[in-house]
Order: C-alpha cells, then structure tokens, then sequence
C-alpha cells in the first residue's frame, strides 16, 4: 500500500455499524496525517459544545504518512478527540508498535463513534473487523487484558491497545496504553474510551507500507539515520540515559520544579537521575517501532518489572512530590501503567495533594488510612496512584486531576496547570519562552507542542539566553508549526534534535510523492495549529486562558540559578498574537484564516 | 583557589561526579576541561554557578563549575 493508505474505518458502537471509508486526499494534503488530520476531522465532524464524556464525541486514531515506513521513528499514532480534562481539542501521541499496525492492516485511521451499551472490544485484521465483547475484561489492568487478548487472537503478534481501571472510572487524566507501557498519556484521552465502554483496540495487518518514490526515499531515510547516529543526543545521550538524563541539567539551571512548584532546586536529585537510573535500574533498552534511538527504559526493581520511568514521571513523582527514592518512583509509574493513568497529571496532581495537606486543607481522616501526603513519602505515592486508577476514596477526587481537585479545596492558584492540564518538569520563571509555549499550547500545559528547552537551555540548534524575550514570540511560533508537522508525519519529536525542516520535507515528499517545499510543508503545521486554536475558541476558550498558573507569574523563584524571577508572559504575548496573524484577542484575523483555508 | 566542579552523564566515564579542585587565579573554563581531558567536541553545556558560562570565562574562588555533554529528551 502507498504511504498514505487512502483508507478509514469508521466503528459506531451505538449500532455496530462498520464502515470502510475513502480518506480524503485534499484534506490529507493540506493537513498531512495524525494529529493534523485527525484535528481537522474532528473539528468538521462533531459539534461544539457537546459532552467529551457523552456519546457525541469521537475518538481518531490516526497514523502519519511515515507510519510503518522505514523512516526512523516511523511508529508513532495520534489519538485525537475532545478533552475531558478540558473541552480543548485533545491529541496525544504515542510510539511501541500498534500505530505501524494499524497501517499494515490498511487503515490511515480508525475513527470510533457512539457508545456501546456493554463493555467492548475491537479486533482488526486487515478487512476483517468485528466488534467482541469485553465484560470479562473490564476492572482489569493493562498489562492482564493485554495477556488475555494476545491469547484469545492466539496470535502473540497482534498489537493491544487499551485502558486500565482509570479510563473505565472516567478519570480525567487517563491515558490510553499500547505495547504494555506506551502511553497517549495526556488530556484524558483513555475517559473517552471507558466512556464509549470501549476496553480494547486489537490490530493485526499483513501489508506493507511502499514509498511513493522509492530511491528518493531510501536516500532520504539514509541521509536522516546517519544524522540521527552522528548526534551527541540521539546517538549517545538518549541512548545511554534515555529521557531523565534532563534530571540533573534542569535542576543545574533552576528550573526543576519541586514541592509543587514552591521551589526551582531539588537537592537530592542525583539520586533520582537518569545516571543513578542507569547505573542502578536499568534492565535493557526499550525501543519503539524502527526507533534508532532507543530512549525507552526498561527497568526492574526488587524483582518487579516494566517499562520506563521517563525524565517527566520521574520529576512529577519524584522533586514534584518531594521524593528522592528512585525505587517509589518506578513503582508508581508502575501502577500508572497498570491503572492507565498519566504519569505527569498523575504525580503533578498528587503534588498539589501534599501541598493541600501541608496547608491543611486536605485532612488527616480524609486519608482513610492511606499513607500520609507529606513530601518525601514514597510509600504515598504508590497507594495514591492504586486508589486514583480505581476512584477509591479521597483518590477518586485526585483521579479528575489537579485543577478540580484544588478547586474542590478552595485553592484553585495551587493548581500547577494551564487550561487544566498539568504542567510539565520546567519551571517557566527561568526559561522565558518554553513558558510562552505553555501558555498557548492548544491542549494546555504541554512541553511538546513547541519544545523552547531546547534552544534556552540545551543550546539546539542555537543557544538562546533563558531570560531575555527578543525573538521569543518567533522561536515559540516556528517550533509550534514544526512541531505539528512532525507530530502529523507519524515519526518522533526527538528526531527533531538531529533533524530540521529540510529532512522532514524530503521524507514526506518521497514517501508521498508531493513536492512540497520547506516552506509549504511549515505552513500546514501554521494551518494544523490554527485549526486547534479555532475548535479551542469554537469551545469557549479565550485570550484569558492563554495564561500561567498565579505562582508562576507573581511569585518571584525563591530559590537557585533562577531566583527573583517571574514569567513576564503579558510582555510576550501581544507579540506572539501579532506574529501569529490573530487579533489583539487572540483570535485568527480573515485574513489569516484566508491564507491557512481554514 | 577552591572550586567545585560538576560532570554529567558520560563525562562521568573515568572521571568523577563531583569534585572539589584547586587551581591557580585566573584559571578559565577552557582550561578545566583541558585539564580534565573533555574535548570541546564533547562538551555541550557549561554552567558557571548555575547561569550559561563560555570557555574564556575566568572563575573565583568558591565557583561552581557544571559541565554536561549534548543532551536532550523531554
């Protein structure tokens, strides 16, 4: 099959319908694949205003157009739908197997509507797709309905995606798993899924994804792997450390958010580095569908196994929560992967639970025996994730994360989060422009939709000064735009320490046979971006929520590298709206929609 | 003159993690990486108490000398 296999299948569980579609090939063109595509469908497809939750929304998983090419990275899936978290447009990405499967079996994406009135599950191969039941898979974890279902397909090769107890409880900050331990982790997206009573996605394919141009593919997957070798992070850093080699160099400069943010060091962060991860932990590397790269860790401790932790969950976990003990920290992510649950959400949010219980908001008898929510107790951390996955108590209010929760306490300002969604491991006090970048993320506190650490603090592809706005509103517009290209391409952000525009446009261009320059293929991450910020404002959002926690803006850093200072965000974003091309409120002028055809 | 120097993941690699070093007034970056074998090649982040150092920066008694690889993730 070609690149973009042309194909959707569309499941309604409300009536069992299975329909085999025609994808569009100008919509693919303008919006590319993933989460431009399936941003774009969704947008079209349902109204605003309707219940994320209800049986009105949709929820896209969508493949790029170098999904199960040989491109490398080229594994990677969007699930895209309405947030439950937030209303915003959600799309977490994800890597391990089960998007280039997808694409093997003949689909660019399966869309599933409706709600079905017991537990379900999907099973796909190639043509054949049925609709099965899933009650006796329901309560279970991830890890047990991915072992039952390998063993009802009986085929160990099918690929499982699925929730835990978590999206079942309609917690908002669950994840949708896939492989075990890959996670589209954020904006709730696994809710939707328990709430379509939708267990399970099974796929298995037979095809065989061709380039459209085949030499100049080849050349241009070859030219690409070499560079990603050749880098000192995706050849050695990533490879060595994976993600939480970042542990030690964002605290070095300050900005490693600790104790819910009160403060910008943490001092035993050693013990909870990617290097101590390394040296004591680590089992075996753990890559993804054709991923050169390998920065997925697998490790074990005290004879328990699995997958990760990454440089985020071992932040929110671990300085977030006030936790240097490396072993608690695994294990909750653990029991995030078991539950389904969002590692970052999870653990920000029982940040802002210890800070609620340090200001005695949250009681003592509140906790009903479970360990106590006082920084540093990692045995809190495990019990607390266990009782968010299954809604048990106390843990069922942490399990609508962390904006609800301290809304529910009365101090909505300890929520660490922008449009509801949890911020991630930079403090933005000391990093100007990765703030910018939270503030206007479509989905909300989101480090990957325009990584700024990169050029303020990594110095890729240039060093940038950390402190200083000029040019910020323009680095902040052009990563956000490369970003949904990528995002869209069906390959992975990390590629993008070693890549830059140029490698993307000869990838995409000879897997597709278009002739795009660097430019047209920047302007549909512009377009892909707008039209999230268009089904965002469709949604009641407005220029005020393009903003930073309190905290952030008004506290100076207590602390550090960083200290005295605040996100200057209302000296930036005037700029960035201008660059934009939207109004004074935040809006996309005529023209601009013009320009973008939205 | 005392200082403290910091190396990061595979810096670490026959060297140290921390270390506190004497060296003579005047002593630049640069010249600490010379002295402990970090090719410039290898060295992608420089931190001089914590804020961006370049190599002809000269440190004082008390300095805290960070030094990091090429590194990314997120």
């Amino acid at each position: 099959m070609s690149s973009i296999a042309g194909k959707i299948l569309r499941v309604n569980l409300t009536d069992g319908s299975i329909k085999h579609e025609a994808l569009s090939p100008g919509l693919a063109r303008e919006f590319l694949g993933g989460r431009g595509l399936g941003g774009k469908m969704l947008s079209d497809e349902i109204r605003a205003g309707i219940d994320p939750l209800g049986k009105e929304n949709k929820i896209f998983f969508v493949t790029g157009p170098l999904t199960g090419t040989s491109a490398p990275t080229g594994g990677r899936y969007m699930v895209v739908t309405k947030s439950p978290l937030n209303n915003a447009i959600a799309s977490s990405n994800s890597g391990g197997f089960w998007g280039a499967e997808l694409k093997f079996a003949g689909y660019d994406m399966l869309i599933v509507e409706g709600r079905a009135k017991e537990p379900v599950y999907i099973y796909i191969r190639d043509n054949q797709v049925e609709i099965r039941p899933a009650g006796k898979l329901w309560g279970m974890t991830t890890s047990q309905v991915t072992d039952a279902l390998l063993t009802e397909a009986g085929d160990r090769k099918a690929r499982v995606l699925n929730i835990g107890p978590a999206g079942e409880n309609l917690s908002r900050i669950a994840s949708v798993m896939n492989d075990r331990w890959r996670a589209a982790g954020r904006s709730g997206v696994g809710a939707v899924m328990g709430a379509k009573n939708l267990k399970a996605i099974v796929v298995r394919g037979s095809g065989k994804v061709e380039a459209a141009i085949q030499e100049r593919f080849k050349e241009a997957v070859s030219s690409s792997l070499k560079k990603i070798k050749e880098n000192g992070v995706t050849g050695q850093g990533l490879p060595a450390y994976g993600t939480a080699i970042l542990v030690n160099i964002m605290n070095e400069h300050g900005i490693y958010p600790t104790n819910n943010f009160q403060l910008g060091v943490f001092p035993q962060a050693e013990e909870t580095s990617g290097e101590t991860l390394a040296e004591k932990y680590l089992k075996k590397k753990d890559p993804c569908f054709r991923c050169p790269i390998a920065c997925g860790r697998y490790c074990s401790v005290d004879g328990e196994e699995g997958g990760g932790p990454e440089y985020e969950t071992v932040w929110a976990y671990g300085a977030d929560c006030g936790i240097s003990d490396l072993k608690a920290i695994i294990r909750a992510n653990n029991v995030c992967n078991e539950m389904g649950l969002d590692t970052i959400s999870a653990g920000a949010t029982i940040a802002a639970a210890m800070e609620l219980y340090q200001r005695g908001r949250i009681r003592p008898e509140e906790l009903d025996g479970a360990p106590e929510l006082t920084w540093g107790n990692g045995e809190a951390i495990v019990e607390w994730t266990r009782k968010m996955g299954r809604a048990e108590g106390l843990g069922a209010k942490l399990a609508l994360g962390s904006a609800r929760l301290c809304e529910a306490y009365g101090m909505p300002e300890l929520s660490m989060t922008v449009k509801k969604l949890e911020l991630p491991a930079y403090d933005p006090r000391g990093v100007f422009g990765h703030g910018l970048q939270y503030a206007t993320a479509n989905r909300g506190g989101c480090h990957v939709r325009g990584y700024m650490i990169s050029p303020e603090i990594l110095g890729s592809p240039e060093k940038l000064d950390r402190f200083t706005l000029d040019g910020k509103a323009e680095w902040v517009k052009i990563f956000q735009d490369l970003t949904a290209v990528i995002d869209s391409l069906g390959i992975c952000l990390f590629t993008s320490f070693a890549l830059g525009a140029q490698d993307y446009t000869d990838l995409y261009n000879a897997a597709t046979g278009e002739n795009f320059s660097v430019d047209e293929l920047l302007a549909c991450g512009d377009r892909i971006f707008n039209n999230e910020r268009l089904f965002n404002l469709a949604e009641g959002y407005t220029a005020k929520d393009d903003t930073l926690p309190k905290r952030l803006l008004e506290d100076p850093m207590p602390d550090g590298p960083s200290k005295g200072y605040v996100h200057p965000l209302d000296k930036m974003l005037p700029k960035y709206y201008e660059i934009r091309g939207w109004s004074a409120d935040g809006v996309p002028t005529a023209p601009k929609r013009q320009a973008l055809r939205l | 003159m005392e200082v403290t120097v910091k190396l990061f993941a595979t810096l670490r690699n026959g060297r140290f993690k921390t270390e506190t070093r004497c060296y003579a007034p005047g002593t630049t970056v640069q010249q600490i990486a010379e002295d402990l074998k970090i090719p410039l090649a290898e060295l992608s982040l420089t931190l001089l108490n914590g804020q961006a150092a370049l190599p002809e920066q000269v440190l004082t008694e008390g300095d805290t000398l960070a030094l990091f690889p090429p590194v990314g993730g997120g």
